[in-house]
C-alpha cells in the first residue's frame, strides 16, 4: 500500500513537472514577441539587423524622431480611435440596456417576436453589408465622418441578449412599480434605478465592446480616406508602407506606441476582462 | 381612490425604438442593399448610370466559374482555418484538463491565463504588422533566433515561401485565439455539477478517464460553441492577411474578406463583383450556421438561443481578427 502511494505521487510530481514547463513555454510564447517589439523600440535599425536582442539600447529617442517626422500621428490616431470607441461603447451599452428593459419589464404584443428577430439579427456577418454600407454612406456624403463608426452600435444584438438575461435574474418587478407609485416616469426609472442595478453587466459588456470597436480595422478603413480622421489601426497599416521600408526602429516604435495603451489597459483590468470572457461563453 | 389600472405596453415599443431605427438603417437596408449591387454592373468611384445585368446572375457564376482569385481565397479561408482551429481546441482542452485537475492543483494559475490570453487584446493589424518584421529576411529576430538555435544553417524567406506564409498566418490565428477557447472551456468545466466528478472519484476512476467520461460529453454545448465562433469567425478573417502580406505571396493568404475588400476599395472599384462575392460568403455562414443548429437540435431551447447569441458574438469577436 505504501509502496504504491509513493509511486503514484511520483507519478503527480512528474505530471507537474511536465505541466509547468508547457505553460512556462506557452506564456515565453505570448510575451516574447511583444517583448522583441518594445526592445526593437529602443534599438537603431543597424542594431536591429545585426541580430536578435532581448536587452533594451539607446536609440528611442531617434526612432521617434524618424517615425514623427514623417507624418505619423499616434497622437490623432488615438484620439479618433478614443473618440470612435468611447461613443460607440456608450451608445451600445445604454441602448441594448434600454431595449432589453422593454423585453423585460413591459408586456407587448410583439415581444416574443421582437426578442427572435434579435437572435436571428445576431447571425448576420459584419462583411454581408460592408459594400452596401459604404456606398449609402457615400451618398450621404459621411465618408470620413465617425458618425457611420458610431451610431450603429446602438443596435448590438449580443449585448441585448445578454443585458436581457442579467434582467431576468436581477431585477425585481415590484421595485419598477414602487417607483411608479413615488410618480416617477418610466425613462426616469430606467436611467435612476435600472441602470444603476445593472452596473456589474454594463461594466463587462463596455470593456468587450470597447476593444471590439478599438481594433476594428475593416470598416474605418473602408469609410476613412483623410489622414486626420485616421484610426489606430490604420495608422498600424501606413507603418508597413514603403516610407518605413529601411527604417526597422521606426516601424516598431509606432507598434509599441499604438500597443502601449492595450496593455496599459489589460493589465489593469485583466481579472475582469478574463472573468468576462467566462461569464460570456457559459452564462445560462 | 384615483388608482385606475394603466397599460405599460406602449413603453415597450418605445424602448425597441432606437434599436430598431438603427437596425434598419445601418444593417438592414445595407445587406440589401448589397444584394442588389450584386446583380448590377456597379464598378468605378465616379458615379455613373447603374443598369441590372441581363443575366441576373452574371456576377454569381463569374466569380464562381471562373475567378481563381475568388476560388483560392475560400480555400484559403477553409484552410487556414483548419490549420489553426485544430491545434487550439487541442492546446486548449489539454490546458483546461490541466488547470482544472484538483490532484494536480496548477500554482500561479491566474498569471497563466492573464499572459495566455493576452494576444487576444492587443490589435490584430499590430500583431500582423510585428510578426511581419519578426520573419523579416535575411536579418530578422526569427531568422537569428533559428540560427543561433542552430535549426537552420542559412537565413529562410519565410515570407515568399507559400506553404511557410499560409503557416505563419494560421500559428498567429492559433496564438492569439487559444487562450479564450481554454478561458471558455475552464469556465465551462467549472459549470459541471461537481457530484460527477465525486462519484468518479469514488467509483475509482482516473484523471484520463475522468476526462474523457465526465467532463468532455458535459463540455459537448461549450465545444459547439466554440465551434460556431470560430466557424464563422474565420469566414471573416481580415486583419491579418491583409496586413501581414496583402494576400500574399501569390495569393497564398488570400482570404475571401481580403478579396472582396480588394475588389471593392484597392483601385478597381468593382462593387458589383465584392457584393456578389459578400452575398456568397453570407450563403456560406447561413448553410453551416443551419447545419450546426441541425446538430443540436436535440437540445432544449434555452441552448439555441444560447448559440445563436454565440454566433453574434463570433462576428463581433471577428472584427477583432479571428
Amino acid at each position: 500500500m505504501e509502496n504504491i502511494r509513493t509511486e503514484s505521487r511520483a507519478f503527480l510530481h512528474v505530471n507537474r513537472t511536465i505541466v509547468y514547463i508547457v505553460c512556462i513555454v506557452l506564456a515565453l510564447l505570448s510575451i516574447l514577441p511583444f517583448w522583441i517589439m518594445f526592445v526593437n523600440a529602443t534599438r537603431s535599425t543597424a542594431e536591429i539587423q545585426s541580430g536578435l536582442s532581448l536587452l533594451p539600447s539607446t536609440h528611442m529617442k531617434t526612432n521617434l524622431d524618424v517615425l514623427l517626422s514623417k507624418s505619423f500621428d499616434p497622437l490623432k490616431g488615438f484620439f479618433n480611435s478614443l473618440i470612435i470607441s468611447g461613443f460607440s461603447t456608450i451608445c451600445a451599452v445604454y441602448f441594448s440596456s434600454l431595449t432589453a428593459y422593454a423585453l423585460v419589464a413591459y408586456n407587448w404584443k410583439l415581444r416574443q417576436a421582437f426578442f427572435t428577430f434579435i437572435l436571428l439579427v445576431m447571425m448576420i456577418p459584419a462583411q454581408a453589408s460592408a459594400i452596401g454600407f459604404y456606398k449609402f454612406m457615400y451618398q450621404l456624403h459621411w465618408t470620413n465622418s465617425l458618425l457611420p463608426l458610431i451610431l450603429p452600435a446602438i443596435a448590438a444584438p449580443a449585448i441585448v441578449f445578454f443585458m436581457r438575461q442579467y434582467l431576468l435574474s436581477m431585477l425585481s418587478i415590484e421595485m419598477v412599480e414602487a417607483a411608479r407609485i413615488d410618480g416617477a416616469g418610466e425613462l426616469y426609472t430606467f436611467n435612476r434605478i435600472v441602470l444603476p442595478i445593472m452596473v456589474p453587466a454594463i461594466a463587462t459588456q463596455a470593456i468587450f465592446a470597447f476593444v471590439a470597436s478599438w481594433n476594428n480595422l475593416f470598416m474605418p478603413l473602408i469609410l476613412l480616406t483623410q489622414k486626420d480622421k485616421y484610426t489606430l489601426p490604420i495608422m498600424v497599416s501606413l507603418l508597413k508602407g514603403d516610407i518605413y521600408k529601411t527604417e526597422f526602429g521606426s516601424i516598431y516604435m509606432g507598434l509599441a506606441l499604438t500597443a502601449l495603451p492595450l496593455f496599459v489597459i489589460y493589465f489593469l483590468l485583466s481579472r475582469y476582462i478574463i472573468a468576462g470572457v467566462a461569464l460570456g461563453g457559459v452564462k445560462e | 381612490m384615483r388608482r385606475k389600472s394603466v397599460s405599460y405596453s406602449r413603453f415597450g415599443y418605445m424602448f425597441s425604438l432606437p434599436f430598431i431605427l438603427a437596425f434598419l438603417v445601418f444593417s438592414f437596408y445595407p445587406v440589401l442593399y448589397t444584394a442588389v449591387i450584386g446583380f448590377t454592373d456597379m464598378k468605378g468611384v465616379i458615379p455613373k448610370p447603374v443598369h441590372m445585368l441581363d443575366n441576373p446572375f452574371g456576377n454569381f457564376t463569374d466569380l464562381i466559374m471562373h475567378n481563381t482569385s475568388f476560388r483560392i481565397s475560400l480555400t484559403n479561408t477553409a484552410l487556414i482555418w483548419i490549420l489553426n482551429f485544430i491545434p487550439q481546441i487541442g492546446l486548449a482542452l489539454l490546458l483546461t484538463a490541466w488547470f482544472t485537475n484538483q490532484r494536480l492543483k496548477v500554482r500561479g494559475q491566474g498569471a497563466f491565463k492573464v499572459l495566455l490570453y493576452m494576444p487576444n487584446i492587443i490589435t490584430a493589424s499590430t500583431i500582423a504588422v510585428l510578426f511581419n518584421s519578426l520573419f523579416s529576411y535575411p536579418m530578422g529576430p526569427v531568422n537569428s533566433l533559428f540560427e543561433s538555435l542552430g535549426w537552420i544553417d542559412a537565413p529562410v524567406n519565410f515570407l515568399q515561401d507559400k506553404t511557410t506564409a499560409r503557416g505563419i498566418v494560421a500559428f498567429i490565428q492559433f496564438w492569439m485565439w487559444y487562450g479564450n477557447t481554454m478561458i471558455i472551456l475552464i469556465a465551462g468545466v467549472m459549470g459541471i455539477n461537481p457530484a460527477l466528478f465525486e462519484a468518479a472519484a469514488i467509483d475509482g476512476a482516473n484523471g484520463w478517464q475522468t476526462f474523457m467520461r465526465i467532463t468532455l460529453p458535459s463540455l459537448k454545448t461549450i465545444m459547439l460553441y466554440t465551434l460556431i465562433t470560430s466557424m464563422i469567425g474565420g469566414l471573416q478573417l481580415f486583419d491579418i492577411p491583409q496586413l501581414f502580406l496583402f494576400g500574399g505571396p501569390d495569393d497564398a493568404t488570400l482570404t475571401t474578406s481580403v478579396f472582396i475588400y480588394g475588389q471593392a476599395f484597392k483601385g478597381s472599384y468593382m462593387f458589383n463583383k465584392a457584393a456578389a462575392a459578400s452575398m456568397i460568403m453570407f450563403a456560406i455562414a447561413a448553410v453551416l450556421s443551419g447545419l450546426l443548429f441541425y446538430l443540436m437540435r436535440d437540445r432544449d431551447a434555452s441552448l439555441l438561443k444560447k448559440a445563436q447569441k454565440r454566433i453574434k458574438k463570433a462576428a463581433k469577436a471577428a472584427a477583432r481578427g479571428l
